[in-house]
Parts: structure tokens; C-alpha cells; sequence
């Protein structure tokens, strides 16, 4: 456990926080990273997400998108980037690369939030009457919030790790104090880097988790929901539907794929209910 | 002449690059392999014991889930880094780091699987005299066993994309011909390489999915089968892992739920949903 020792005093040291190349610096190059490409991927594909949602088309491309971005390694999407033209651009094929894996889970969890929008909740808003964008921005949306963010969150976490193999491809962030350390075989530079890397990463998934709490709609209108008004009422009462919902979805999918033919159905909501309060995606719906 | 300049050009498609390194390729390419294969075996060979204790104790499923989330959200590049002290730089390390991110997905996946394991068929089984051990060998991993390939799957495909990282301690498969390639400009190796990553994780995927099947005869006979199976080939190409079981339908993104037999990883979550890139 000495090499902890000695990484944390590389972090106690200031001379390695200061200047040009100092952890300082790439903390904040990887932050500018991070924020430019979230702030990108969310204009890219939250509106794309939220449209093919409302309008119910492109699943097939939401959902796959995801299963397809994970079979692309990002280093070498990076490499590849960096060996084109756009690779004399500073900073751009980076961007470009972060973007790019970014997207998928933020178009993914929005396109499927949308979906999962208790129909029963819709239908009920069209029968009051409701128009097209009344229901998308008061039903649909708040009831999607919830994997939105955890598209947000998703997003916000790979787009940290992949920043940090940014520096293996030349790039800037944290990644750089790893790569360097690598190369001058200091291996307490190496640890020091992989911690505030690491750190960064778990801080990010931290933080967004109660910004998620706070400005869930679900949550603040069933608060408010005790006394009734027209807009607490549809989202109040579907939070339980949508938890339902999800009960159901994840046996469901049992159900009617796979284990439907064994001896006997599935029955109960148990293993959605017992394996979402760890922190599956129902979360939102849950609290 | 022209295939030899196609060097000296340094173009992105080179067959001559093709011929004069296909030994260096096959090389690097049995290295990810056998780095890819081998830590999803590891992290299944832990992920059954843990999920099995935290089934008997559920108490445990706190810290197991906590920490394996905490781990996976831990970049590829720093959880190298903080490995290589221990193993040195050495495979180990790529082993060891993507097992570990294995394990999050295979834990969680299995644990949906047993879950989702109906209590009628439990008490049928013991009621015919099965004994715990019997029950779980005989009935409930079968039955768990769609959820199992599908974070089988999902591994696997994430762990043959991060081998590439691997690179950073010098054994990255695939991923060392993309460093090398990086520092020498060498766009042919790069695009060779990135590209067969691809098709080696396209691959995996597809003859996990055969075994699957094999594997779960009863999921194809019956009726809602075939259903089932069209939708999951209308999935994504070459089924990517984890086609949607319903489009817009249950589960939400971090379903591991394979296309079409997939099952049972509904409540699989989020964090899997991400594909682990870094």
C-alpha cells in the first residue's frame, strides 16, 4: 500500500498543482472538456429524443444506438480522429469524439422515458382536451424526466472516462498526469493522476444524483399534490402508474420473450421492486 | 508498384499493409482475444459465488451493488493506473481491471436473473424433493440463465472494445497497434486495427447469442417465440448486444435484456445502459 502513500503525497505537493502542465491546469482543461461536449451531446440529442418520443418513431434507432456504441472502442475512435485533418484542430476531434459517445445514452434513456410516459396518463390528458404540445410539456416530459436525467448523468460519467483516454491520443485532461507519469515511470504519478481521475468520475455521478431529487416534477408535484389543482393531478397519479409500469417491465420482459414458457408465469413485482432500490433507472419514478 | 505506394502514401486502406503485417495482426489480435475471453471468465467465476451470497444475505447487497457501481464508474485509463502497481505492467493488469467491470454487469444481471426465478417453480422443485443445491443447478440458474447471457454478452463487448486501453501498460491487443500507429502516423494500422476490433466484438456478440440459444431450447419452442425472435433480428445490426426486447417497451435503457430471447434483466440498472468507454 506504499504506492497510496506515496500518490498521496505527489497530490500534498503543490509544486505539482502549479503551471502550465500542472494538475490544476488539467483539472480544468478536463472540466471545459466535459462541459462543452455534455452541453453539445444534450443539444444534439435531447430535442431529437424528445421529438421521435412524442411522435413514437425511431426506436429501433434509440434503442440501438446505445448497444452499438459500446462495441466501438473509443481510443480508437480517437486515434482515428486524430490521424484525420480535424486532428490538427486542438481541441476539436476530442469534442468530436466525446460527443459522439455521449449521445448515445442521452437519446436512449430520453427516447425510452417519452415511451414509458404511462400511456393511461396520456391518453387521459388528450381526452381533457389537452394539445399535442400541452401533453408533451405537461405529462410526457415530467414523467420522462427522471431517465432523462439518468441519461444526463450516464452521458456526464462517460464522457469523464472517455476524456481521460483523450490524453492517449494526445489530447489534454486529467489523463495527461497518467500518460506523463507513464512515460517518466513514476508510478506515484500514475496512482496520483488515476485518483483524481477516478475522483472526478465518482464526484460527477454524486453530484447529479441530487440534482436529479431536486428537480424532479414527479416528486415536487406530489408534494404539492395534496391539494388538487389540474396540473398535480395527472403526474401525482401517475407516479404510481409509472412505477407500475416498470414493475411490470421488468418481469414483463420475461413474460413475453423468454422465461413465458417455463412451467410457470412470473408473477409479482418483486424482482423489479428488489433489484430497483439499488439504482436502476426506475429510480426517478420511485422516489 | 502500386500496392508497394500505398505505403509510402501512407493511405487509410492498404492491402499491401494487409499482407507484409498479417502476422503482427493475428499476433495482436489472439492477444485481445485471449485478454477479452479471459476476463469475462474471470469476472463470471467471482460474480456466481457473490451473487449466490448476496442472494442468502441480503444484507450484502448493499455494499456488493454499491461498491461494483462505485468500481465501474472508475475510467478504464485510472483503473489501469491504479492496478499497475500491483501487477506491474503486465496483462494482469487489463485482465484484472476489465474483470472487475465484468463482475459490476454479471452481479447485477445474475441477481435480476434469480430473482425473476417464479416462487411456484421454486416450490414445485422442492416439493418434488429437490434439495438447495439441486434446485439451483437444475432450476433456477437455467431459468436465470437468458439474464446471465445477456450481461454475458454486454461483457464481453465492452470488455473487447477496452482491451484497447490496455495499451497504456503495453498490452492492449489491438489497442498496441493503435498507440504505435498514433505515434507513427501510420493510418493503415490504425484504421486495420479499429476495424477489427469492431468486427471482433460484432463476433463475440453474435456467437454468444447462438450459444444462448443453444443453451435455452425452451425459449424457442411455444408460441411467443418467434415473435420474439423477429423482433430481436429487426434489433440492431448484426444484433447488437442487447437488442431492444420492445421497442419503447419495458425495461428502459439499461436493460441487458438481449434481442428477442433476452429476458429477465428488466430491472438491470442504469449504469449498464452506459456503454463503458473509458
Amino acid at each position: 500500500m506504499d504506492f497510496l502513500v506515496d500518490a498521496w503525497n505527489w497530490l500534498l505537493t503543490p509544486a505539482h498543482w502549479a503551471g502550465a502542465g500542472g494538475a490544476g491546469r488539467r483539472l480544468v482543461e478536463h472540466l471545459r472538456l466535459t462541459g462543452i461536449s455534455l452541453a453539445l451531446a444534450c443539444a444534439v440529442a435531447l430535442p431529437l429524443a424528445l421529438w421521435l418520443g412524442h411522435r413514437g418513431r425511431g426506436g429501433a434507432l434509440a434503442v440501438n444506438l446505445s448497444n452499438a456504441g459500446r462495441a466501438v472502442p473509443t481510443f480508437a475512435v480517437l486515434v482515428l480522429f486524430a490521424l484525420t485533418p480535424l486532428g490538427r484542430l486542438g481541441d476539436v476531434p476530442t469534442i468530436l469524439a466525446l460527443v459522439l459517445f455521449a449521445v448515445p445514452p442521452l437519446l436512449t434513456n430520453a427516447y425510452v422515458g417519452m415511451r414509458e410516459a404511462d400511456r393511461d396518463a396520456v391518453e387521459a390528458a388528450r381526452g381533457m382536451g389537452m394539445s399535442g404540445g400541452q401533453v408533451f410539456l405537461g405529462v410526457e416530459l415530467p414523467l420522462a424526466f427522471g431517465l432523462i436525467m439518468t441519461g444526463i448523468r450516464s452521458a456526464a460519467v462517460q464522457i469523464v472516462a472517455t476524456a481521460t483516454l483523450a490524453a492517449l491520443a494526445g489530447g489534454g485532461g486529467l489523463g495527461r498526469i497518467i500518460t506523463a507519469g507513464f512515460n517518466t515511470y513514476s508510478t506515484p504519478q500514475v496512482v496520483a493522476g488515476a485518483l483524481l481521475v477516478a475522483g472526478l468520475a465518482l464526484a460527477v455521478e454524486a453530484l447529479l444524483a441530487p440534482v436529479q431529487w431536486l428537480l424532479d416534477p414527479v416528486r415536487r408535484s406530489r408534494g404539492a399534490g395534496r391539494r388538487p389543482g389540474p396540473s398535480a393531478k395527472p403526474a401525482a397519479g401517475t407516479a404510481g402508474g409509472a412505477f407500475g409500469n416498470s414493475g411490470n417491465s421488468g418481469n414483463g420482459s420475461n413474460g413475453s420473450n423468454g422465461i413465458s414458457n417455463s412451467p410457470s408465469r412470473i408473477s409479482g413485482a418483486r424482482g423489479a421492486g428488489e433489484t430497483s432500490t439499488t439504482r436502476s433507472e426506475l429510480d426517478g419514478d420511485l422516489r | 508498384m502500386s500496392a508497394r505506394s500505398c505505403l509510402a502514401a501512407n493511405e487509410w486502406i492498404c492491402g499491401e499493409y494487409l499482407r507484409s503485417r498479417s502476422q503482427e495482426l493475428v499476433d495482436a489480435t489472439v492477444q485481445h482475444v485471449g485478454i477479452a475471453l479471459s476476463s469475462v471468465a474471470l469476472g463470471l467465476l467471482v460474480a456466481l459465488p457473490l451473487a449466490l451470497l448476496v442472494r442468502r444475505w441480503r444484507g450484502l447487497a448493499g455494499p456488493v451493488l454499491g461498491l461494483t457501481t462505485v468500481l465501474y464508474t472508475v475510467p478504464s485509463l485510472a483503473l489501469f493506473a491504479l492496478l499497475m502497481p500491483v501487477f506491474g505492467l503486465s496483462a494482469a493488469v487489463v485482465v484484472t481491471g476489465l474483470a472487475l467491470y465484468s463482475l459490476t454487469i454479471l452481479v447485477r444481471n445474475l441477481l435480476a436473473g434469480l430473482d425473476a426465478v417464479p416462487a411456484e417453480t421454486r416450490e414445485a422443485a422442492r416439493g418434488m424433493g429437490y434439495g438447495p443445491l439441486r434446485l439451483l443447478l437444475e432450476v433456477e440458474l437455467p431459468l436465470a440463465l437468458p439474464a446471465l447471457m445477456a450481461g454475458v454478452r454486454i461483457a464481453t463487448v465492452s470488455s473487447v472494445s477496452l482491451t484497447t486501453v490496455g495499451a497504456i501498460v503495453g498490452h492492449g491487443g489491438l489497442g498496441d497497434l493503435l498507440y504505435a500507429g498514433l505515434d507513427s502516423y501510420f493510418k493503415a494500422q490504425v484504421l486495420t486495427a479499429s476495424v477489427l476490433c469492431v468486427v471482433l466484438a460484432v463476433t463475440a456478440d453474435v456467437l454468444l447469442l447462438g450459444v444462448q440459444r443453444l443453451l435455452t431450447p425452451w425459449t424457442r419452442t411455444g408460441k411467443p417465440a418467434p415473435a420474439a425472435r423477429r423482433r430481436g433480428r429487426g434489433g440492431g445490426p448484426a444484433g447488437g448486444p442487447g437488442g431492444p426486447g420492445h421497442p419503447g417497451g419495458p425495461g428502459g435503457p439499461g436493460t441487458a435484456a438481449s434481442g428477442g430471447t433476452g429476458a429477465a434483466a428488466g430491472p438491470v440498472p442504469s449504469v449498464t445502459s452506459a456503454a463503458k468507454a473509458g
